[in-house]
């Protein structure tokens, strides 16, 4: 070992000021160049994680900010309340929607009619750099997510969030939001990456009158009070998090930095996990987490995306779909099972073969009542005068051929055994938003929404409303307008809300404008020395649990 | 005195003639990426965008505007040397250049000169000796190098390489994560650690560069060996050869002093063209490879619409393929005395 050099010196310093140089880093000072980390893979305090996509933003509230720049909100900011975690049937760890938990709010209480809700703030909150964390700022960065505009805002108002008025700081520690009606979704929706707790002054001292968000700051830098700081970003590259010792919302992180790498091709980060250069390949392809969990060298967590269904869309603009006997011989006509080991490699959970008509509960997603039945198809193509069949485009995203191109080929074979011809056309990635869901002119496409807030009337909110993005398909159904109106905003808890549920669920399995496929799963590949991964709904790596052995 | 009078003139002449030249990429390169089919306002609004939410993206992005005034606007920024912001990376896209250039730049001419190494001695070889074993290996390798796709090549050798054998380091991108960027002064990683004064990151970078410098260059082998080859057969048949070899001189200098440096026309032009090739071609090697290069910059930024990083790519290139070109008539002037300055 030649490790009493100079170089070795100014190592060890790295690694010194990398652990509390995060302070230093939150205030903006430049780190010290030091050529090289500690022989890292090895070292315990340090996981290395391949992603496959690039972050491009370290503030989810700029427009522009792609889906994997959330994890910075997660890891390097706090919000005021935080879901719980449970342990799944195979064992893993996942995050509870069910279960609201105090973050930098200790406690929370409604007013009698539901409308205001008021939060206790922790007094031993820190900011990264030592400052309290305030009402104030927590109302400066609500403020924040409420007049941005873009996603964070239409999040925001999925809890009735709409304006700043609502918010108020009525001193250090206590904050209240008041809310127009009661709504179930508003303390969830407070746990969502989005509402992150910005330090307020450190943002102001940025701010300019063109810039009175300090956007430009908050793009480049973080000021949280999270369990990371972000310690180095190169686009394009890679993100570093060093660990926030002044972390009080949670026990510390077991490890003291994260490298999250971006490697683009799926098939380098598997030969990187399984050579053990890396701690962890996150989301791994379905094909690549059933061979490596066969081979059993690597742990590989597997879990179903809450709220989340691919699914067929029949889209009424085309005249045969409006006739729901369409819809539902197309659903008799999809090969399943073919598709359920061809495009997801088993790793998800299937959706058919239900046997009743009426869902037994309002459990979400659940099976709906088709099968693979040529037969039943064609009779009820018959029935709605297409026994001779027609012509239909059929089209998908090339951003996301990896699932849609074998399931449509499948379902295409099929769907030309019942006289339906369904040439398939692909759209590049960024005309299919436009196209699928926005102009919604596509006459039969595949699609795969997911639901942030686990609630099933949160889904048909997005998805089966007239004026829903996600309703590709154009449906129209007065009744379900009125169901989700009634049963959104009550609590699960209100014997009201399980009947409008099921019968929402109903509805969707007899008059089928979204045929389900499966519920996707997301997988991550892992040394089995890592412990503590989590899965969250919002599908971004979250290390906080995470340690080596 | 006068030849370098003539030739400082040339470039001069040459770097008046691009002007055009670049107006016109310009408003080209603008024009096409509007026709380019999707909204980037919708796809930047994010997954549960409102008809609302979408319009305040259009409105920040300036894309709210009419054509002609975001031309304008766009002209005027680039006046000031600024090209913009790059959306899908959130970065200014003249960093985003000035960060993936070098990157691409660094890849590509290694790959240039590790083939260039293989492929001129190779040519030169089986012109000398047609249909010996070594023009068959010439031709064997040619024909491979352009019938495997560069990723396949790619994938191949991280799997015997790194995977099966754990020989070459990990496909990781420039650097292993173990080190960290030398300070940029030339943003070619390997000369900026050496300036740094850090041989070991050097060390790693050169190392990090060995096996997508390989792949490329496998399949730039192909053009080259193939244009030294043609062109040494057509040099050696040639007349002044066969005097040469009459009048007595010896076999080495009728061969690198007569007709390789007549050869050298042909495949200087060669050597140009893959090179502007190369550099923003090779995306499938950046991405097998994690090479935070131009090409699969280019390539994400067009999926996406992002109008500056695509112009500012475009823009880039067309600067790069007017210097290139300059530097290669510069280079015949120096290869072949014949070549006028004027023509």
């Amino acid at each position: 070992m030649t490790d009493d050099t100079p170089r070795a010196l100014s190592r060890r310093t790295f690694l010194k000021t990398g652990a509390s140089g995060a302070a230093a880093l939150a205030l903006g000072t430049v780190l010290p160049l030091a050529r090289t980390l500690p022989a890292l893979a090895a070292a315990n305090d340090t996981a290395v994680v391949a992603l496959g996509t690039t972050i491009n933003s370290l503030d989810l509230h700029r427009q522009g900010t792609n889906r994997p720049s959330y994890q910075v909100a997660v890891n390097a900011y706090d919000r005021l309340v935080s879901f719980g975690t449970k342990t799944m049937p195979d064992g893993s760890s996942s995050y509870d929607s069910s279960v609201i938990e105090p973050d930098i709010a200790e406690s929370w209480s409604y007013s009698e009619d539901g409308l205001t809700i008021t939060f206790i703030l922790r007094d031993n909150a820190v900011f990264a750099d030592g400052t309290p964390v305030t009402a104030a700022d927590v109302k400066w960065s609500l403020d924040r997510a409420v007049t941005l505009g873009g996603f964070p805002t239409t999040q925001m108002g999925a809890g009735l969030m709409t304006s700043a008025d609502q918010f108020e700081a009525v001193d250090d520690h206590t904050f209240v939001v008041k809310l127009p009606e009661f709504s179930k979704l508003t303390l969830p929706d407070l746990a969502v990456p989005v509402p992150f707790i910005i330090n307020s002054k450190v943002a102001l001292a940025h701010a300019t009158p063109d810039d009175p968000w300090a956007t430009e700051y908050l793009h480049r830098n973080t000021a949280g009070s999270g369990a990371f700081v972000v310690e180095r970003w190169d686009p394009g590259q890679q993100l570093v998090y060093a660990r926030n010792d002044k972390w009080t919302s949670g026990p510390l992180p077991g490890v003291a930095r994260v490298i999250m790498r971006e490697i683009p091709s799926p098939a380098t980060r598997r030969a990187l996990v399984e050579r053990g250069d890396i701690d962890m390949a996150y989301e791994v392809p379905p094909k690549d987490a059933l061979e490596l969990r066969a081979k059993g060298d690597l742990e590989v967590i597997t879990t179903p995306i809450e709220n989340s269904l691919f699914v067929v869309c029949c889209n009424e603009i085309f005249e045969p779909f409006k006739d729901k006997r369409v819809r539902q011989a197309i659903a008799w006509a999809v090969p399943y099972e073919d598709i359920f080991k061809t495009a997801a490699y088993t790793q998800g959970v299937p959706m058919w073969g239900a046997t009743a008509m009426t869902p037994a509960d309002a459990t979400w997603p659940q099976p709906f009542p088709y099968s693979t039945d040529l037969d039943k198809a064609k009779a009820l193509l018959a029935e709605a005068g297409y026994a001779d069949g027609f012509k239909v485009p059929f089209y998908i995203s090339l951003d996301l051929v990896s699932w849609m191109e074998p399931a449509a080929l499948l379902i295409q074979e099929n769907l030309a055994k019942i006289g339906i011809e369904a040439p398939i056309e692909k759209i590049p990635g960024a005309n299919w938003r436009t196209a699928a869901l926005v102009e919604k002119r596509l006459e039969l496409s595949l699609d795969d929404f997911a639901g942030w807030l686990n609630y099933p009337d949160y889904y048909f909110y997005w998805a089966y409303l007239e004026t829903s993005l996600f309703n590709a398909s154009n449906y129209k159904n007065p009744e379900i307008e009125s169901l989700v109106a009634e049963a959104l905003n009550m609590s699960v808890d209100d014997a009201e809300w399980a009947p409008r549920i099921k019968r929402l669920i109903e509805i969707a399995f007899d008059e089928v404008p979204r045929i389900p496929l499966w519920q996707p799963t997301l997988s991550s590949a892992m040394q089995p020395t890592l412990k503590g991964y989590e899965y969250w709904f919002h599908r971004q790596i979250d290390p906080r649990k995470l340690s080596k052995a | 005195m006068a030849k370098v009078k003539t030739k400082s003139s040339l470039v001069l002449g040459r770097v008046v003639q691009a002007i055009p030249t670049l107006i016109g990429v310009i408003v080209v390169a603008f024009l096409l990426t509007r026709a380019l089919p999707g909204d980037p306002a919708v796809y930047f609004a994010g997954p549960a965008a409102t008809a609302e939410s979408i319009e305040q993206v259009r409105v920040a992005l300036g894309l709210d505007k009419s054509m002609p005034e975001q031309f304008l606007i766009y002209c005027r920024d680039l006046m000031t040397g600024n090209l913009g912001e790059s959306i899908s990376t959130g970065q200014p896209v003249l960093s985003d250049v000035m960060s993936r250039l070098p990157a691409s730049l660094e890849l590509t001419l290694t790959a240039l000169l590790l083939s260039i190494g293989v492929a001129l001695p190779l040519g030169i070889l089986a012109a000398t000796q047609p249909g010996t074993w070594i023009d068959h290996l010439c031709r064997l390798i040619v024909t491979a190098g352009v019938s495997l796709p560069v990723f396949f090549t790619g994938l191949l050798l991280v799997y015997v390489l790194y995977y099966l054998l754990g020989i070459a380091p990990s496909p990781l991108g420039r650097l292993d994560f173990i080190y960290l960027s030398p300070p940029q002064v030339t943003g070619f990683y390997v000369f900026d650690a050496l300036i740094a004064g850090d041989a070991e990151t050097a060390l790693a970078a050169l190392r990090q560069l060995v096996l997508p410098a390989m792949t490329l260059g496998l399949f730039t082998l192909a053009p080259i060996a193939r244009m030294t080859r043609a062109a040494m057969l057509q040099a050696l048949g040639s007349e002044f050869i066969r005097t040469a070899r009459a009048a007595g001189l010896g076999w080495t200098k009728v061969l690198f002093a007569y007709a390789l440096r007549n050869a050298l026309l042909p495949i200087v032009t060669t050597l140009g063209m893959v090179f502007s090739f190369m550099l923003g071609a090779n995306v499938l090697v950046e991405k097998v490879f994690a090479w935070p290069g131009i090409g699969s910059y280019a390539v994400e930024a067009l999926v996406v619409s992002d109008y500056a990083a695509v112009q500012g790519f475009v823009l880039t290139m067309a600067i790069l393929f007017v210097t290139i070109n300059l530097l290669i008539d510069l280079a015949y002037t120096a290869i072949d005395p014949r070549v006028g300055f004027d023509g």
